[in-house]
């Protein structure tokens, strides 16, 4: 094993960027529907198809709900699958992302996040991933093209070791429509990263099984318990998949990423590009102006990565979390608010943590507002929702 | 369609549908699952929708299929199956395909596919994916007890079209799916019953071997014990009187040339059908029509015979 010596760099939109995954992992079939601002994906890897450089059956499927039971179709026979979507069309598959999940079926997709209807907006926010967070999917949430390429790599080989579809989400449009510089594998190292694994239980005549039957009330709850089981190994996978791939390509990310936490009292929780970027810039600017002030990232959201997050703000004083999305009608309505309180209140661990909602339909979301956010910390910790960036 | 079986004993002895399961007694449905397992062989991959054929050929950890199944939900059957064949020809492209000319098989009932299953039905057509598609008809939802669906005849009972003093039973007609199915301009639809054994096998085997061209569709007739209200030893009855009182006309669509199969070929001709009541008289569904009722689906049914008659010209 060792990194990988000569550089193929490219130009490339996060969602470029997933399309190159794809092609580097020799996906056999790909179930493809229009949705913004995913789109490009799947037109490029058409591209790749039409032009002979992906060996994979695309399936232009009618609906984004026959996307994902196309793709579970294909799974369940042995293929490997990806299929990507976003908002609406992330809602209209929900039915069938339990059943994918429960099926235990290692399919990717990818989410770039968008705003959910009425009204309709195109723009990004994380409202669609977040309703399905808690479906049995591994949700990993990049913050770079560059992150998100390596990420969908690392996702067929956790699917594919733990049987469990993976996500992978970032910002819409903010990341899926913005070129950044991407290193791109040599595919055979890829192939080798990811070898052909003998799975099991696959739809073959040979080898009959029946999939997806009826569980009556003696088996269901040993069914669903076998996911939670699945997902707890998930978060020790993901690790070491991570390592592994460090170590052959270069790059790693951990489940959960640190800028200037070392000696920070104050923390800004976040996930995605635009909030992790700009919270590190007003980190930087905090720290600037005297406040020792870092920044926390969640990668893995699914399983939640609850040790990595507390001791990431074991010795902070105080903490905002910045949330993308809205849980209407819940104690906090920030989704990742509540998973970090939850879990602090398990451990015991009291401390004034801070709820921002902000960058809903992509409202913009300043540096200065995360500088804002570490000034009300130290001025004023408490423990609070506030909805920021917008008109009241 | 091809005459692959001339009779009954030259179908292959082989069950491959397993005893055990929980479908009624008199079921139409487990005819018909009988005999489209075995005609289809073991080189096959099944994907069913939701409904009573599901629920009760799979109680975990029990199956009735020795076939590789699967079964996601009630809408999808046909996208699950355009991926299990698009798998099918990824895998044998990249030689990781090890069981040969494997058939792909969709088996719906009527609200997997009239309703509920008509959107993805109608996306694998059009992509021509390589899969058979089964309808069981048993004209009602009848998994979750008997509730009206699309393909539920007008003025029938059900649980959700009961017969009261201001609405007697269903108000609209019974969809064509086979007018929607044949639109797609697919190799080859049939319709047949359970009633008819040797056209309905034959049917089968012509369709799976069209799937070599593109999606095959055939719209099986079951009917159903407690759903329709007849004593259960007389499926076979209703579903034989079906076809000659000319309620479900045997007929196919191959390559755009529809044809009707004997007895239906010599239905076109009313005096040779037998009145559309001996039929409706055995059934509970029906029990409460009027004769004035009963002559408004005559009324229908001759003119759907018109449409089929010019139909057949083409």
């Amino acid at each position: 094993m060792q990194v990988q010596k000569t550089k193929h760099i490219e130009a490339l939109t996060t969602n470029y960027a997933m399309a190159y995954a794809v092609k580097a992992v020799d996906v056999d079939v790909i179930a493809v529907y229009p949705i913004t601002p995913q789109t490009t994906i799947v037109e490029k890897i058409s591209e790749f198809v039409a032009n002979g450089e992906l060996n994979a059956e695309l399936i232009h499927v009618e609906s984004e709900h026959s996307a994902l039971s196309a793709v579970v179709g294909a799974a369940a026979t042995g293929a490997r699958v990806f299929t990507a979507t976003s908002s609406q069309g992330l809602e209209l598959m929900h039915e069938v992302l339990h059943i994918a999940a429960g099926m235990r079926l290692p399919i990717v997709m990818a989410v770039p996040s968008r705003a959910l209807s009425a009204p309709i907006s195109i723009h990004g926010d994380y409202s669609d991933l977040m309703n399905a967070r808690d479906t049995g999917w591994v949700i990993y949430i990049a913050a770079s093209a560059q992150e998100a390429y390596d990420t969908v790599i690392q996702a067929f080989r956790l699917a594919e070791s733990v049987s469990l579809p993976v996500m992978v989400s970032y910002d819409g449009f903010l990341m899926s429509h913005t070129v950044e510089p991407v290193e791109l594998n040599d595919e055979e190292e890829v192939r080798k990263f990811l070898p052909r694994a003998l799975r099991p239980y696959t739809l073959n005549p040979k080898r009959p099984v029946t999939m997806g039957p009826l569980a009556s009330p003696d088996w269901y709850y040993e069914f669903k318990y076998q996911q939670v089981l699945a997902l707890k190994e998930a978060y020790k996978v993901a690790k070491e998949v991570d390592s592994e791939y460090g170590r052959r390509f270069g790059r790693s990310y951990g489940v959960v990423e640190t800028y200037r936490m070392e000696d920070a009292d104050y923390a800004i929780v976040a996930y995605g590009g635009a909030s992790y970027g700009n919270a590190r810039a007003a980190a930087d600017l905090a720290r600037e102006r005297g406040i020792a002030a870092g920044v926390v990232r969640v990668r893995l959201y699914r399983p939640f990565p609850t040790a990595d997050v507390l001791k990431a703000l074991d010795s902070v004083k105080a903490f905002a979390v910045v949330d993308r999305a809205i849980m209407f009608g819940s104690p906090a309505e920030g989704p990742l608010y509540k998973d970090i309180a939850a879990a602090m209140y398990m451990h015991g661990i009291d401390k004034p943590a801070l709820g921002v909602i902000h960058g809903i339909g992509q409202r913009t979301i300043y540096v200065e507002d995360m500088y804002k956010i570490y000034t009300m910390l130290r001025e004023n910790p408490r423990k609070e929702v506030v909805f920021m960036g917008v008109r009241v | 369609m091809k005459v692959y079986y001339k009779t009954l004993k030259d179908l292959p002895r082989e069950e491959l549908f397993a005893p055990g399961h929980r479908m009624c007694a008199g079921c139409g449905a487990a005819i018909a699952m009988r005999w489209i397992t075995k005609t289809i062989g073991p080189n096959a991959i099944i994907a069913n929708a939701t409904g009573c054929v599901e629920v009760t050929t799979t109680p975990y950890p029990e199956t009735a299929w020795m076939h590789p199944y699967i079964h996601v939900a009630f809408e999808n059957s046909a996208a699950v199956a355009s991926g299990v064949e698009a798998a099918i020809k990824a895998l044998r492209r990249k030689g990781l395909w090890d069981a040969g000319d494997t058939k792909v098989v969709v088996i719906a009932g009527d609200g997997g596919t009239y309703d509920i299953g008509l959107q993805s039905l109608s996306g694998m057509l059009e992509r021509r994916h390589g899969v058979l598609y089964i309808l069981y008809d048993n004209e009602a939802y009848m998994n979750t007890g008997i509730q009206r669906s699309g393909s539920t005849p007008k003025f029938s009972w059900t649980t959700t079209t009961p017969v009261g003093t201001a609405v007697r039973g269903k108000i609209q007609w019974k969809k064509d799916i086979m007018g929607i199915v044949m639109a797609h301009r697919v190799p080859y639809a049939a319709t047949a019953s359970i009633s008819h054994i040797l056209d309905m096998v034959n049917k089968i085997k012509t369709a799976l071997e069209y799937t070599s061209e593109g999606p095959t569709f055939l719209h099986i007739f079951a009917p159903c014990v407690p759903g329709w209200r007849y004593p259960e030893n007389k499926t076979v009855e209703v579903a034989r009187l079906a076809v000659e009182t000319g309620y479900f006309p045997l007929y196919e669509w191959d390559h755009g040339k529809l044809k009707l199969n004997p007895p239906s070929n010599a239905h076109l001709d009313k005096s040779k059908r037998k009145p559309l009541k001996e039929y409706l008289k055995l059934q509970g569904r029906f029990a409460h029509l009027t004769d004035e009722e009963i002559a408004e689906l005559e009324k229908e049914l001759d003119a759907y015979w018109e449409y089929l008659g010019k139909l057949a010209q083409l």
